[in-house]
């Protein structure tokens, strides 16, 4: 029971690591494409960034599985970014269609932004460093399920700030990109703040 | 397209007029994360230059008998397949380095710059301007984020290469520690995208 009682705790560090100290876009730019592209409006960027935290925290335990049952005791490891790949392809077609099929609503308001996730390298990304980092099952859910968290933080936050950015006048260079990278990084030293928190 | 693009014309596009960093903020999320030491990000920068020459010509090569409909998928099973061999070199040759990149040689398969070359020119071009579109776009890329990495080193460690730099490692220089940790990354990109913006609109005005 106290083993168990360990893991879990150790599970909520880690998700809270991951949401903030460690969090997936500010500290390792995974994502940074759909995150420069998508978040012009806070509602796209929340429908995107609930469609991950769903789809990261499923296809880091489906990796895990996968990794763990098949490829280990084959010595297949180095197969792994093939099979990870796939399996997010198809876990997130799966989805698609179970949505499409039971749920027409909310298929229109997250269908498009599915297809847009399977090339997301947050997903991807989070698959690679729990197998890097060798994470437990019950800590795999907390690292999915936090990265994911953070990542929808990073994008709303964003979103909010550069709808108020349309008013001011930023020179001329550093239209688009440049100005969104600034306050990403701005973001990023606000959540570094946080890592006191952990010690 | 015309079909008959001169080659100087695709270095040219590649390195500078259609450099994917500047164009859009494409591809970064795989590199920019290694940018803080240059030797990091050097092996990196030839791993993704490698693997999108090579993945360009392999697409362009199956170009006849690729259906169009599973075409994506072809592509990513061909970047990820180049991406294993570096990977597995790495592995058996440099091991140190290896642990360094971490899952960032892996994470090459989801850079969105290789996928859009093979999608926007070695689909539709022959084997040779297809490898020297990706050889080229690959080192347009690679320039910028080198440069990103040198600004990161000398800045906030005061060497290069890991060679302590003259007067950067000396007591006259403070090291910006925040240049090594991810922001510095963040604000060193946007530094080069605004300068290599600026110059592209003086050009245009000109």
């Amino acid at each position: 029971m106290n083993a168990v009682g360990a893991e879990v705790w150790l599970a909520m560090v880690t998700c809270f690591a991951a949401i903030f100290t460690q969090n997936i876009l500010l500290t390792t730019f995974l994502g940074m494409c759909p995150f420069t592209s998508v978040s012009r409006e806070v509602k796209t960027a929340s429908g995107l960034g609930g469609a991950v935290i769903f789809v990261m925290t499923c296809t880091t335990l489906l990796n895990w599985l996968a990794y763990r049952y098949v490829l280990v005791p084959l010595e297949l490891e180095f197969f792994r970014f093939i099979l990870f790949i796939i399996i997010i392809a198809a876990f997130v077609q799966f989805v698609e269609m179970v949505i499409d099929r039971y749920s027409p609503k909310l298929y229109q308001s997250l269908g498009i932004f599915l297809p847009l996730i399977t090339v997301n390298c947050a997903i991807l990304g989070a698959s690679l460093f729990m197998v890097i980092r060798e994470y437990s099952f019950i800590v795999t859910i907390g690292w999915g399920f936090g990265a994911g968290v953070g990542w929808f933080l990073a994008i709303i936050a964003m979103a909010g700030i550069r709808q108020r950015l349309n008013e001011s006048r930023i020179p001329e260079g550093l239209r688009g990109p440049g100005i969104t990278l600034i306050i990403a990084g701005l973001m990023a030293l606000a959540f570094i703040g946080f890592t006191g928190v952990l010690n | 397209m015309s079909p008959a693009k001169p080659t100087r014309q695709i270095m040219l596009d590649g390195l500078w007029r259609d450099n994917p960093i500047f164009r859009q903020v494409l591809g970064i999320c795989s590199t920019l994360a290694v940018t803080n030491v240059v030797l990091n990000t050097l092996v990196m920068c030839v791993s993704l230059t490698l693997v999108t020459a090579m993945s360009c010509m392999t697409v362009s090569l199956l170009r006849d008998w690729t259906p169009k409909n599973i075409r994506m998928m072809v592509q990513t099973l061909v970047i990820a397949f180049y991406v294993i061999i570096v990977d597995l070199m790495l592995k058996a040759y440099w091991p140190q380095m290896s642990r360094n990149l971490g899952p960032f040689v892996g994470l090459i398969i989801t850079n969105c710059i290789i996928m859009g070359r093979c999608e926007a020119f070695a689909g539709a071009n022959p084997m040779r301007p297809a490898f020297i579109d990706g050889l080229f776009s690959g080192m347009g890329y690679s320039f910028v984020l080198l440069a990103i990495s040198v600004f990161r080193e000398l800045f906030g460690m005061g060497s290069l290469l890991g060679y302590n730099m003259p007067y950067f490692s000396t007591a006259y220089w403070d090291n910006w520690i925040i240049m090594v940790m991810p922001p510095g990354a963040f604000f060193a990109l946007a530094s080069i995208i605004w300068l290599c913006r600026s110059i592209k609109m003086r050009e245009t005005k000109s």
